[in-house]
């Protein structure tokens, strides 16, 4: 019985492995079936939009038509196009300077949250508000302090005296420069504060201890303990911040439309003028693919020049 | 609803008024007759949906749905309403026309229907049903109705009049006691307005309406165009040149920041009492006389006509809304009936009292409707129909004219002059450069 028990099953063992059954229970190719549904994911939902987006900005696409291989000419013209490096001038200034400031002021915020403060906790919870508002609401709140005839601002200085007319906010181009970038740091802090504060609770209460006990200043504390603990909180922080910045587009919108005379224009809000409402979706296309270079960098920049290698290659950080 | 009775639209005289305004179970029994009689027999089971712009005037869509209501009770077609902002209408309708899926019927702005024309469906009979029973088209809504074709491939149901909004009584004061007519005097008028400390200002940032309106004005008054009448750009002229030396001093004269105005700033100002000239739809007088606060300006605003300039003739630029049917539609008979009923006289004769002036009517029987008489305020609006020209000048009313408006290029020509931003020829370059990537 035994005996014929072992010769069936041996004889089915017997049977010649497919290259599926391989597939199927090799250890290597294991991880492969794992990672296909966030691979389907990602590739469905952003590498074939992202695709498509190039391939367009090389045909002459209109909205509700498909358009033909152009070639480069959409960036051409765009080449030559005097608002189009004008919207890239303006890219690059409201995303330095308003992540620069952001990150300034964040960073102070955090620090100065990360004290012992009386109400600590609602104070805190009071820095997330920008950021909890949905930004066409603050935009709309924006709109109406800048607005031209009825800005809060002008009617408080007037009647303080200290101006006879009201500030041209939003019509004059370097003011409303100024006036949109100033709108988009109220909003943007919180984000940087909030995540640089929950850097700065996991250093270590022992190392400023110690260091203190061996006379360091407040100067030192921060510059050789806090700023290098905080180093890949702030890569990440600062990529993100870049990012949300130059892609900004609802703050934009409302409160300008790109105006006045393009001086407000960035290259996502151009993009989607040229491409959704004047209908030119090739143009549009090579518009939000000309920003892909500048994104690019913003990342490397940050992750190969902001953090330590040790830190990324998972590593302890010493 | 009922803003006047059978008898006095009989007054009025004409074979539109005739049929009169009926409600309740009047309305019904006729509108039920109507759709026996129709030529356009709805098919059996069929169902609409119609993308239609957002209102400005909320009684005016009060009286769109009771219209479309009305309908569905005469002959049983279920209607499904919904709204978009204005500037999103055209990509809805260009997908939906693209993929073939979507709202049976859109009702759009300017030359909406033209960017697809072969997936409008064909509708030469209720347009020729209409101007044969109405007093016929305009022949603007033509233009718009037919494009450079044959066939009417939508219904070019209404305009929504952009004129001139200014407070009398300052006027008086500044030595106006009737608004400019031509562009000479209007430049005086800015200029004693402004002297007097009542200034007023049209907006200089991208506003589609209202920005849209008062530059193509401008350029067209001067002789300046987009393009020629073969769709070649000629914009680059001294024609042009002259358009915008008088914006730019027309601009000098108005309140500051009108560079930032989008639509609805000159609205706000307006009703707040910074400016006291503007132009604008007829909702800021419709705003006006709702609020209990803002009585005193509702009395003493009022409209007035585009002054004609050098060219001697008007050149005014109002918003055209076709309504048009997709070639895709299950049910191309109800989209008809539902076509022609809107515009017979017993629908749109409330409907256009219903919107105060905001809409003007396209068929030229429509002239008698009392809401043009009622109150003088409006009868201004009454004409616009006949007074503008179409989206592309002298040229086509298709996609190209379409993209320019969109795109602001004339618009921002203005604005980069007024501004100081651009001198004259910077300004039409940059303007010349871009038409001719539009129109290649």
């Amino acid at each position: 019985m035994a005996d014929i028990a072992l010769k069936s099953s041996g004889k089915a063992a017997l049977r010649e492995a497919t290259a599926w059954d391989r597939l199927k229970t090799n250890r290597n190719w294991l991880s492969i079936w794992f990672m296909l549904p966030a691979a389907a994911f990602l590739i469905l939902f952003l590498a074939y939009p992202l695709g498509l987006g190039v391939w367009l900005s090389f045909t002459d696409a209109k909205i509700g038509r498909s358009g033909i291989f152009v070639g480069v000419e959409n960036y051409e013209w765009l080449s030559d196009d005097s608002i189009f490096w004008l919207s890239v001038f303006n890219t690059l200034l409201y995303t330095i300077v308003a992540s620069t400031i952001k990150f300034a002021v964040g960073l102070y915020l955090a620090l100065l949250l990360n004290e012992n403060l009386p109400f600590k906790a609602i104070l805190r919870a009071v820095v997330l508000i920008p950021f909890i508002v949905p930004t066409v609401l603050s935009a709309i709140a924006f709109w109406w302090i800048y607005d031209s005839q009825f800005s809060i601002v002008s009617w408080t200085l007037r009647n303080l005296g200290l101006i006879s007319s009201n500030i041209d906010f939003l019509g004059d181009p370097w003011n409303a420069r100024w006036s949109v970038i100033f709108a988009n740091i109220w909003r943007g802090v919180p984000f940087v504060a909030i995540t640089l504060l929950a850097g700065l609770q996991t250093v270590s209460p022992s190392l400023y201890e110690a260091a203190t006990i061996d006379g360091a200043t407040a100067w030192q504390r921060f510059r050789y303990i806090t700023y290098p603990l905080l180093t890949p909180i702030i890569a990440v922080v600062m990529t993100f911040s870049v990012l949300f910045t130059f892609t900004d587009f609802q703050l934009i919108w409302v409160l300008t439309r790109g105006g006045p005379v393009n001086a407000t224009q960035l290259m996502a809000t151009l993009s989607y003028q040229r491409a959704i409402i004047a209908g030119q979706l090739g143009e549009g296309a090579a518009i939000s693919t000309a920003m892909i270079p500048f994104l690019l960098g913003a990342i490397l920049i940050s992750w190969f020049g902001l953090q330590r290698r040790k830190w990324q290659q998972g590593e302890s950080n010493d | 609803m009922t803003y006047f009775t059978r008898r006095t639209l009989v007054k009025g005289g004409t074979a539109a008024a005739a049929a009169g305004a009926l409600t309740g179970p009047a309305l019904l029994d006729w509108a039920r007759a109507w759709a026996q009689s129709s030529q356009w027999k709805p098919e059996k089971g069929a169902q609409l949906s119609i993308l239609r712009w957002k209102y400005f005037v909320q009684s005016e869509d009060d009286a769109f749905v009771a219209l479309m209501d009305s309908f569905t009770k005469a002959t049983g077609v279920k209607i499904t309403i919904a709204r978009e902002s204005y500037e999103d209408v055209q990509p809805k309708a260009s997908v939906a026309a693209n993929t073939g899926a979507g709202p049976d019927l859109f009702w759009g702005l300017y030359s909406l229907p033209h960017l697809f024309p072969q997936k409008c469906l064909d509708v030469t009979d209720v347009a020729d049903y209409l101007g044969k029973k109405y007093g016929g088209w305009v022949p603007t809504a033509v233009t718009y109705g037919k494009g450079t074709g044959n066939k009417w491939i939508a219904i070019p149901v209404c305009y929504a009049g952009n004129l001139l909004n200014y407070r009398v009584e300052a006027s008086k004061k500044a030595g106006f006691s009737k608004f400019p007519t031509t562009t000479d005097e209007f430049l005086a008028y800015a200029k004693a307005m402004k002297a007097q400390g009542t200034p007023g200002g049209m907006a200089l940032g991208h506003a589609s309406g209202d920005g849209n309106a008062w530059v193509y004005w401008c350029l067209w008054a001067f002789g300046g165009n987009v393009v020629d009448k073969n769709d070649k750009v000629i914009i680059n002229s001294p024609e042009t040149e002259k358009a915008l030396n008088f914006a730019k001093a027309l601009y000098e004269n108005y309140v500051p920041g009108t560079a930032s105005w989008n639509d609805s700033f000159n609205n706000k100002a307006f009703l707040g009492g910074e400016i006291h000239w503007t132009n604008n739809g007829i909702s800021i007088y419709v705003a006006a006389q709702n609020d209990a606060t803002k009585k005193q300006i509702a009395e003493d605003m009022d409209h007035a006509l585009w002054p004609v300039g050098p060219v001697g003739k008007p050149t005014e630029f109002h918003l055209m809304f076709p309504l048009m049917a997709m070639t895709y539609t299950k049910y191309p008979q109800a989209c008809k009936a539902l076509m022609a009923y809107m515009l017979e006289a017993d629908q749109f004769n409330k409907w256009l009292t219903a919107s105060k002036g905001y809409l003007t009517h396209c068929l030229n029987a429509y002239d008698a409707n009392p809401v043009w008489t009622a109150d003088r305020k409006t009868t201004p609006f009454r004409d616009v129909a006949k007074r503008t020209l179409t989206a592309g000048g002298l040229g086509s009313v298709g996609e190209k004219a379409a993209s320019a408006i969109a795109d602001f290029v004339v618009l921002d020509m203005f604005a980069a002059y007024c501004t100081g931003r651009e001198d004259a020829k910077g300004a039409i370059k940059i303007a010349d450069r871009q038409l001719r990537r539009i129109y290649r």
